[in-house]
């Protein structure tokens, strides 16, 4: 394979990495990638912090193994190589009736990636997690392809397992059926926490999520948007082409006036007695996916994101940050609460019954001392940090969150004696060791 | 039913392409030499669209079974279409050191597929209709230090074509000249090349080209100013210079 030195980012462009990338295009190119020993796999580098970046080591791209390889109708059931990106597998295949079990946030998301980081989607308080709808994955692990099945310890090793039981290559996944390529979005004014969490708690609906808007204070606190999203038929505007950001946008574009006023416009789009409105699929699943590279709003310092989630019963600890966060004045539009389900698939699998909220802040001090607050806060009440997003947490912070991470340990041990799969992310968190 | 058949279907820079046929409806022949390649290609076309899919071996080095190809691909009843992707980059050092290779080059990116090209445009002349998509690239406009060998065997394919144009579009066949800048794919990997492009941004050309029934097409369009400006350079001043 051709390695090429290359320097590359998470999402949040806060960190990056340097080191050799190989990007295999064709199926047997994977014989010589085994050839040249382990090294782990990236996909669209769509997690924010250091989960796909390998400092000073090699990184495979396997953004190129893409193809979409059977689907049997009578089962649901998709096989695809590891690179297929969530968002196209969706929009293939929803005309049709069917759609991937779970869709996490953005489209560009790829299968493997979406099986090592167990993500979830706006359905999970009904499907549960990604991994709980794979049936099978193929792994390359110590140069040899290897097949697993649910219910064994590897195959809860691997999913959201960071990448460390081996190259994920091609994994079968269950889709469920759908109407069509159309979403039915009603929109309901919260206008505060407690409206919030009882609206959330309270829909029945397919697929739930709330907007909120961190920089709302005192008796506004914690209000926002709540979509309930049901799938459906019928002819809507397809989306147009994606915009793209062509910079880096100035520090001040996310300044505190400025994004107070597009919250406060973006809660007031929706009428106070709420209403229903039909969308194209990506517009509802995928919202940002409409702009390339939006990550670069935030400049070249990049940022970080903070999504955690804390049981049902931890709510009020679940307030007490947000009104930490808001009262910061360092908040993002881009914010997120949601009520998840019980659903996980692997040790390291971030769900937990309860609520999760995720917010982005600029790259800065005062904005990295907050989000170690909010970590700690996080420990405090019982909850758990998310590794798609993370890049600030502790190792000993993470230990107390993930109660099965030596089961994790043990399996990855097996499967990489010699720790070539290491990432940045399980480095920094040294994660792999008891 | 539209039918297309694509020369080299394993290239990078193809697949996109296939892709928005399949998605399209068109029905696929997707012939190279990489067979499971083929296979993986063509389950994804199906999987996204293509009502059918078949897989075809095509050699550029070996013109045997061209005729068989043919009669297999003319035996569909509708507008048939051709895309050219085959092609081969070796070094410039790598062939300097064994000039034996220069056969191949040429064979992949001009004699074999003008040989199939020949045999087959009859065919769509016959039916007065279709489109031939033939991908050269901009190596081919002038000779350079880097890559004279490759440049040579596009720029003898893009004169082909430009010939082919001129003769099958009296017949209601439509030919059209890619000249593609470098595109991100396993065969530029690891090389720092200008204006840089994708295979989707490619595909998303080649389809307006397609509809436009453009003649010459350069993909990023930033080229054809680009080699504009560099077929203009003087040979006495352009000799001593390494772009």
């Amino acid at each position: 394979m051709t390695w090429t030195k290359t320097e590359y980012a998470g999402w949040g462009r806060a960190l990056s990495a340097k080191g050799e990338v190989t990007r295999p295009e064709r199926a047997d190119m994977i014989a010589a990638l085994a050839a040249d020993g382990a090294a782990p796999a990236m996909g669209m580098r769509r997690s924010y912090g250091d989960a796909a970046l390998n400092s000073e080591g090699r990184m495979i791209d396997m953004t190129r193994l893409d193809r979409l390889l059977s689907f049997d109708p009578k089962t649901g059931i998709l096989e695809v190589e590891a690179g297929a990106r969530i968002g196209d597998i969706a929009e293939t295949f929803a005309p049709r009736g069917w759609l991937p079990a779970v869709m996490p946030g953005t489209g560009f998301a790829t299968i493997g990636g979406c099986i090592g980081q167990d993500v979830h989607g706006k359905n999970h308080h009904h499907q549960g997690s990604f991994g709980q709808h794979v049936t099978e994955i193929t792994l390359l692990q110590k140069g040899k392809e290897l097949r697993v099945k649910p219910g064994s310890a590897l195959f809860k090793a691997t999913v959201g397992g960071l990448g460390q039981t081996g190259v994920i290559l091609r994994a079968k996944i269950r889709m469920i059926p759908c109407k069509g390529d159309l979403v039915f979005v009603t929109e309901r004014r919260a206008c505060n926490w407690e409206e919030h969490l009882t609206l959330l708690d309270a829909s029945e609906a397919t697929y739930t999520v709330g907007w909120i808007d961190a920089t709302a204070t005192g008796p506004e606190l914690g209000r926002g948007i709540v979509e309930e999203g049901e799938s459906g038929a019928g002819l809507v505007k397809k989306r147009g082409k994606a915009s793209k950001v062509p910079l880096d946008a100035p520090h001040f574009a996310l300044a505190k006036p400025i994004v107070k006023a597009f919250n406060w416009a973006y809660f007031h789009r929706v009428p106070a007695r709420g209403r229903t409105v039909v969308k194209a699929l990506g517009d509802f699943f995928f919202p940002l996916d409409k702009i390339h590279d939006w990550n670069r709003l935030y400049g070249k310092r990049g940022f970080y994101q903070f999504q955690c989630v804390v049981p049902l019963g931890a709510a009020p600890a679940l307030r007490q940050m947000l009104q930490e966060i808001a009262g910061s004045g360092l908040a993002s539009p881009l914010a997120v609460l949601k009520r998840m389900g019980p659903g996980r698939g692997g040790y390291l699998s971030f769900p937990m019954e309860g609520y999760t909220l995720a917010i982005d802040f600029p790259n800065r001090p005062e904005a990295r001392a907050l989000i170690k607050r909010l970590e700690a806060m996080t420990s405090e009440a019982g909850g758990r940090l998310y590794f798609a997003k993370d890049g600030l947490a502790t190792g000993a912070q993470i230990r107390a969150m993930y109660p099965d991470l030596p089961k994790w340990q043990r399996e990855v041990k097996k499967a990489d004696p010699d720790g070539a799969l290491v990432t940045d992310l399980v480095r920094r968190l040294n994660l792999r060791t008891a | 039913m539209n039918s297309w058949i694509i020369l080299g279907a394993t290239s990078g820079m193809a697949r996109p392409f296939l892709r928005k046929l399949a998605e399209q409806g068109n029905a696929l022949f997707l012939a190279g030499r990489n067979q499971e390649e083929l296979e993986t290609l063509a389950a994804d076309c199906r999987l996204r669209g293509a009502p059918a899919v078949q897989v075809m071996r095509f050699d550029a080095r070996d013109h045997s079974n061209y005729a068989d190809l043919i009669a297999t691909f003319t035996a569909q009843g509708d507008v048939l279409n051709t895309a050219v992707f085959s092609g081969s980059m070796p070094d410039q050092e790598v062939i300097d050191a064994n000039p034996a290779l220069i056969e191949g080059v040429m064979a992949d990116s001009y004699t074999g597929p003008a040989t199939f090209l020949q045999m087959l445009v009859p065919h769509m002349e016959a039916r007065s209709a279709g489109t031939i998509l033939g991908v050269g690239s901009v190596a081919g406009d002038r000779g350079r230090l880097g890559n004279y060998v490759y440049g040579a065997a596009k720029a003898a394919f893009a004169t082909y074509l430009s010939g082919l144009r001129n003769r099958a579009g009296r017949k209601g066949v439509h030919v059209i000249t890619v000249k593609p800048g470098p595109v991100d794919t396993a065969m530029t990997q690891g090389m720092e090349l200008p204006f840089m492009t994708t295979p989707e941004a490619v595909a998303d050309d080649l389809m307006k080209a397609i509809e436009k029934r453009r003649n010459v097409v350069y993909t990023a369009r930033i080229w054809q100013v680009v080699m504009t400006v560099i077929r203009l350079i003087p040979e006495p001043i352009f000799k001593k210079m390494s772009i």
